[in-house]
Formats: C-alpha cells, sequence, structure tokens
C-alpha cells in the first residue's frame, strides 16, 4: 500500500466529514458520495493481496485476491442507489420549502421557544418591577 | 434444511418482485401474504428443528465450500427473532389493510414492505460481516422509503436525518467490515473469533469500537440515540409499529452478535454504562412529551437499555434473561403502536389536549392498551414482569447494584409515563365529541382491532408459556456463551 493511497484516503475522509456537517442536503449528499469512496478506497488499499490477475489464460498462482473488489462493487451499488433517494429526498425538500436546509427537529424548537419566552416573560416582569419601584429615582 | 432456511429471504423477495409486477390492489395484497406466509411456515420448521435438540441450522447456498459460500446459520437467538419478526409482519400486514389509509394503496407499498421482510430475515440469518451489511442495506433501504411514502412536508423533514444518520452509520458499518478483513482475511461469523482473538489488543479494541458504534447508532443507545425520537412519530402508525418493533431490534442483534461472538466480553463495562444512560434518557425524555406517540418513541430508547444491561452483564443467566426480554418486548411495542393507530384513525389526533375519554366510549378498546402497557413498565401477571424478575435476578447476582437501582426507578418511571398516556387520552370527558352512535370503537375497526388483539394474545401467551419459553432461552443464552458451539456447527456442516 502506498503512503499516497493512505494520504488520499485521509483526504476523503476529512472532506467527507467536513460535507456533512453542512447544513445543505446537496452538500450532505456530496459529503456522503466523498465518504463512501474514501471507505472504498480504504478496502481495496487495505485488504487486496497482489498477486496477477485470475482467470485469464496463462497467469501463474499467486493470484490477486478478488474478494475485496467484490466487497467494493456492492458496495458502489448500495452507495450508488443511497445517492439517488438521498437527491430525490433533496429535490423534494426544495419543491415544497424553496431550499434544501435541514432543519432542527419541530417539536424541540416549539420546547425551546416556550422556554424563552417564559425567560423574556420573567425577566419583563421583573424589569417592570424595577421601574415601578424607581419612579422617581435614576432611570433603571 | 438448506432450502428451507433461504426461504425467508427469497418467498418475500420474489413477492416483492411481483407485487411491482402487479399493481392491483387486491392482487397485491394475496401475493404479499403468500409470500409472508411461506416466511412464516419456514420460519416455524427452522425454530422447532432447532429448538429439539440444540443444533444449529447452517446452510451454504449453492453448495460451495464453507470458506467461499454464502452461508445461512440459524442457532436459537437467531431463529426465535426470526419466527417473532415475520408473525409481527404478518400482524402488522392486516393491520395495514385494515387501516385503510392512503399509503396501503400506494402501489410501491406492498413491494417494499415485502423487501423490508426479506432483508429482517436475512440480518438474523447472515454467516458473515459483509452478508450482515448488505442486509442492513436492504432493510434500511426499504425503511427509506416506507417513512417518506406521503411525501408531506413532516415526512421529508425528518426523512432526512434519519436517511442522512443512517447513510453514515452504513458507512461506519462497512469501514468496520473492511478492516476486519484486513486485518483478518476473512469476513466469516465462523473463522472470525479465533483470528480476533490472535490480534494485538489496540487492533482489537479498535473493530469492536468501531463496530458497536455502527450498531449502536441503529439501535438508538446513548449516546447515539437522537435521530429516533424525531423520525419514527412522523411514519405511518402501522410502518412504526415494524420500526419500533423490529428495525431497532436487529441494531441489538448486532451488538448480541459482536459482545458474545466476536469479541466476547471485550466492553462490558463501557456497555453497563451505556445502558444506565440508555434507560435513564430515554424514560426521561418520555415524561417531558405530551403526545403519545413521542412517548412510545422515547420507551424504545429506554428498553433498550434493559436488553444491552443484559448483554453488558454477559453471564449465562443474563444472556438468557435477554433473550427472553426481546421475545417479551418486540409484541409489547409493536402492539402499542398499533393501538396508538387505532386512536389516530379513530380521533385524527393523539395530542393529550385533544384526545379523551376513550375508555368510556369503549372498555374492551382501554384494556387493549392496558395490557402492554403495563406489562411495558413490568407488572406482576404480563409478561414485562417476567423479563425485567429475570434480568435484575441476573444483575443480583454479579453484585451490579448500581444497574439493578436504576432499573428498577426506572420502570417506575414507565409506569408513570403510561399512567400519562392513560390519563391523556382514556379518562375525562370524550373529546372530540362524537355522534351517540358512533361511541364504540371497535366496530369501526374490525380488522385493526383484531389484528391488535392477537398480537396483544401473544404477548399474554409469552406470560402463560414463560417456563418452556424460558428454558428455550437458557438454550439459546448456552449457545451464546460458548462461541465454538457456533463456530464448530457451521465448520461440521
Amino acid at each position: 500500500m502506498s503512503f499516497l493511497l493512505v494520504v488520499l484516503i485521509g483526504v476523503l475522509f476529512a472532506a467527507g466529514t467536513y460535507l456533512l456537517l453542512q447544513r445543505s442536503l446537496t452538500q450532505i449528499v456530496l459529503g456522503i458520495g466523498v465518504l463512501a469512496n474514501g471507505v472504498n478506497m480504504l478496502i481495496l488499499a487495505t485488504s487486496a493481496r497482489q498477486g496477477t490477475p485470475p482467470i485469464v489464460e496463462g497467469n501463474e498462482p499467486p493470484f490477486t485476491d478478488p474478494v475485496p473488489q467484490a466487497l467494493v462493487l456492492t458496495a458502489i451499488v448500495i452507495g450508488f442507489a443511497l445517492t439517488a433517494f438521498l437527491t430525490a429526498l433533496a429535490w423534494r425538500l426544495w419543491t415544497i420549502e424553496g431550499h434544501d436546509l435541514v432543519e432542527d427537529d419541530i417539536e424541540d424548537r416549539m420546547v425551546a421557544r416556550r422556554l424563552i419566552s417564559d425567560h423574556h416573560r420573567d425577566v419583563r416582569d421583573r424589569e417592570d418591577v424595577d421601574i415601578d419601584s424607581s419612579e422617581d429615582g435614576s432611570p433603571a | 434444511m438448506n432450502a428451507v432456511l433461504a426461504l425467508p429471504i427469497i418467498a418475500p423477495l420474489v413477492g416483492a418482485a411481483l407485487t411491482i409486477m402487479f399493481r392491483h390492489s387486491i392482487l397485491q395484497r394475496i401475493i404479499s401474504f403468500t409470500a409472508l406466509s411461506i416466511s412464516l411456515i419456514s420460519a416455524i420448521i427452522i425454530t422447532v428443528d432447532v429448538s429439539r435438540d440444540t443444533d444449529i441450522a447452517v446452510s451454504r447456498l449453492g453448495g460451495w465450500p464453507a470458506n467461499i459460500a454464502i452461508t445461512l446459520v440459524a442457532d436459537r437467538l437467531a431463529a426465535m427473532l426470526l419466527l417473532i419478526s415475520v408473525s409481527l409482519l404478518v400482524i402488522v400486514l392486516c393491520f395495514a389493510i385494515g387501516q385503510g389509509a392512503r399509503d396501503e394503496h400506494s402501489p410501491i407499498y406492498h413491494p417494499v414492505y415485502l423487501v423490508l421482510a426479506a432483508g429482517i430475515s436475512q440480518a438474523f440469518l447472515a454467516g458473515d460481516l459483509f452478508n450482515l451489511f448488505v442486509a442492513f442495506e436492504l432493510m434500511l433501504m426499504a425503511s427509506y422509503v416506507l417513512l417518506t411514502l406521503d411525501g408531506t412536508d413532516k415526512q421529508i423533514k425528518s426523512g432526512v436525518t434519519y436517511v442522512v444518520l443512517n447513510v453514515l452509520k452504513s458507512l461506519l458499518l462497512l469501514t468496520a467490515v473492511g478492516l476486519i478483513f484486513a486485518a483478518t482475511g476473512t469476513v466469516s461469523m465462523s473463522e472470525l473469533p479465533e483470528l480476533l482473538a490472535a490480534l494485538p489488543v489496540g487492533v482489537r479494541t479498535g473493530l469492536n469500537l468501531l463496530l458497536l458504534v455502527a450498531f449502536g447508532i441503529k439501535a438508538a443507545v446513548f449516546p447515539l440515540y437522537f435521530w429516533l425520537p424525531d423520525s419514527y412519530p412522523s411514519a405511518p402508525s402501522s410502518v412504526t409499529a415494524v420500526f419500533a418493533g423490529l428495525l431497532t431490534k436487529v441494531g441489538v442483534y448486532g451488538i448480541i452478535r459482536t459482545e458474545t461472538l466476536l469479541f466476547p466480553g471485550n466492553q462490558a463495562n463501557l456497555l453497563l454504562w451505556v445502558a444506565a444512560f440508555t434507560m435513564v434518557v430515554g424514560v426521561i425524555g418520555a415524561l417531558a412529551q405530551s403526545q403519545m406517540k413521542r412517548i412510545l418513541s422515547f420507551h424504545i430508547i429506554s428498553q433498550i437499555g434493559y436488553i444491552v444491561m443484559g448483554v453488558a452483564l454477559g453471564t449465562k443467566a443474563a444472556l438468557a434473561a435477554t433473550v427472553f426480554y426481546l421475545m417479551h418486548h418486540i409484541p409489547v411495542k409493536a402492539s402499542l403502536f398499533l393501538v396508538e393507530g387505532i386512536v389516530e384513525r379513530e380521533t385524527g389526533e393523539t395530542e393529550f389536549d385533544k384526545v379523551g375519554g376513550l375508555a368510556r366510549r369503549s372498555g374492551f378498546f382501554a384494556l387493549l392498551f392496558m395490557i402492554p402497557a403495563l406489562s411495558l413498565a413490568g407488572i406482576p401477571p404480563f409478561s414485562g414482569f417476567l423479563a425485567k424478575y429475570s434480568l435484575l435476578r441476573a444483575g443480583f447476582d454479579g453484585d451490579q447494584w448500581l444497574i439493578i437501582g436504576i432499573a428498577i426507578a426506572v420502570s417506575l418511571l414507565t409506569l408513570i409515563s403510561m399512567t400519562k398516556i392513560w390519563i391523556g387520552l382514556f379518562w375525562g370527558e370524550i373529546m372530540p365529541p362524537v355522534p351517540a352512535e358512533r361511541v364504540g370503537i371497535l366496530r369501526h375497526h374490525q380488522l385493526m382491532t383484531l389484528s391488535s388483539a392477537v398480537l396483544i394474545a401473544g404477548t399474554l401467551g409469552v406470560a402463560f408459556m414463560a417456563n418452556p419459553l424460558y428454558e428455550f432461552c437458557v438454550g439459546a443464552a448456552e449457545q451464546l456463551i460458548n462461541p465454538m458451539m457456533y463456530v464448530k456447527a457451521v465448520r461440521g456442516s
């Protein structure tokens, strides 16, 4: 395994992770694609037993281990289907919302907003009391 | 035996292909039922075969040698989970048809449902890690479609969280499988135990943790649970029932396999803490909610904590209790979601301040909620009590007082939040108001009620037949605690 491949895998993982952390679904889809390629490279680079190509006539063993390639081929197909589905989701979100930003949980937002408004009301009430008590004095 | 082991995977897949070709709704239902019935019959045959003697059923597809062929393995745990899952899938399909909701009429509902069934079956039967990964993908792909079937605003928004998180999980699982292959040169679960044991301890721990994180996201354990309460409540109830009953349990199944077969007892302490936090966080989250579906979704998390606790304790008694807990938990949890589905269908709401007085409208319907609710909390005559009792007794044997205390406190809190649902929905004035001739609930939803009642009768069956079932679980635990039994069975076949 060459050093260059290791660096490439690292870069793919890092870029994929960075893109996954974005708010826009399109960027997330791209991130998943990059990350999936990183994983595929990882499998190919770490687990391939080097040798001559199998099946081809006249080649002598040791053959290259075909199993990692079979694994990666399956993984690529699955990754392709997932990317297609996610792109469809992003499109649907865009037609409904006009943007493709991933939102927080709606229920959580409502709870948070309720808490904030309660807090504001408390603060306002307290300030009102302060103002009442200091009407003739310096500004509150 | 060979062909029978493959049937629970092949029959639903063939059914899925046929239902895509024939889009007529009656025809689709007939095909779905036929396919799932074939799965069910083969699951029964496998379970009977496995439980007669402590044999482990093995099938190598295509008759290739063990290290080349795709191997299907059914030990007692896998056979039992397979049987329960397929039964649940049949019952929920009846419920979905009775519900008459828009999603069941969608022409892709049946094909996707059958693919989901195939994926779940394959996950339990897979004899190698890569096959397990493919099974997860099959199952998840179907679940993505089911979750966003309506394409509404809310479903798409919560679907995005669910899909992205699960894709991330898949990539982590694939990385783990790839690295295990790189370290040992195989992905077969019958060869891995010895090869993994020979690895340096650092590499072993790293691989173990990577697998645990991947399965942990799917099983929704602390701190990887946050996606679940966001996404499950937005799906139709029949779909949520399957997700709640089965999908998270497939993740748990992965954890059990990792911790008993591949890396026996490696991360017991970590898992014990994870279990404690999962229980507490789930139940506290449930207490804060005021909508039935969200309460139940948080309870999925808290119940997973109990199952992980059994795995963490790791003794034979604890594993037997874990297997029994799974047997009790899957039907109970699913039946609660089915009851919720009837409420939602009848009233259009499950918010506590908009619905009330359901017990006045139908006493029998109230009973349908009460039995699984009390069972979930662990009240004596029901299956939940037996499951929790055996788990706690295993904890006593291991002197794990802290986790026992937490488990008892959490089941008390579970009872409180079940009471909250009871007070909110079943007591009080009848809300929203209904005309006098429509007071009964059961008459209007016969098929839905019937299928829920069958499932609840199943949970009662687990309680009444507890002794023979528990003996079966002890047999399953014996196989789990001796990984060599699994290894020998696969190699010797």
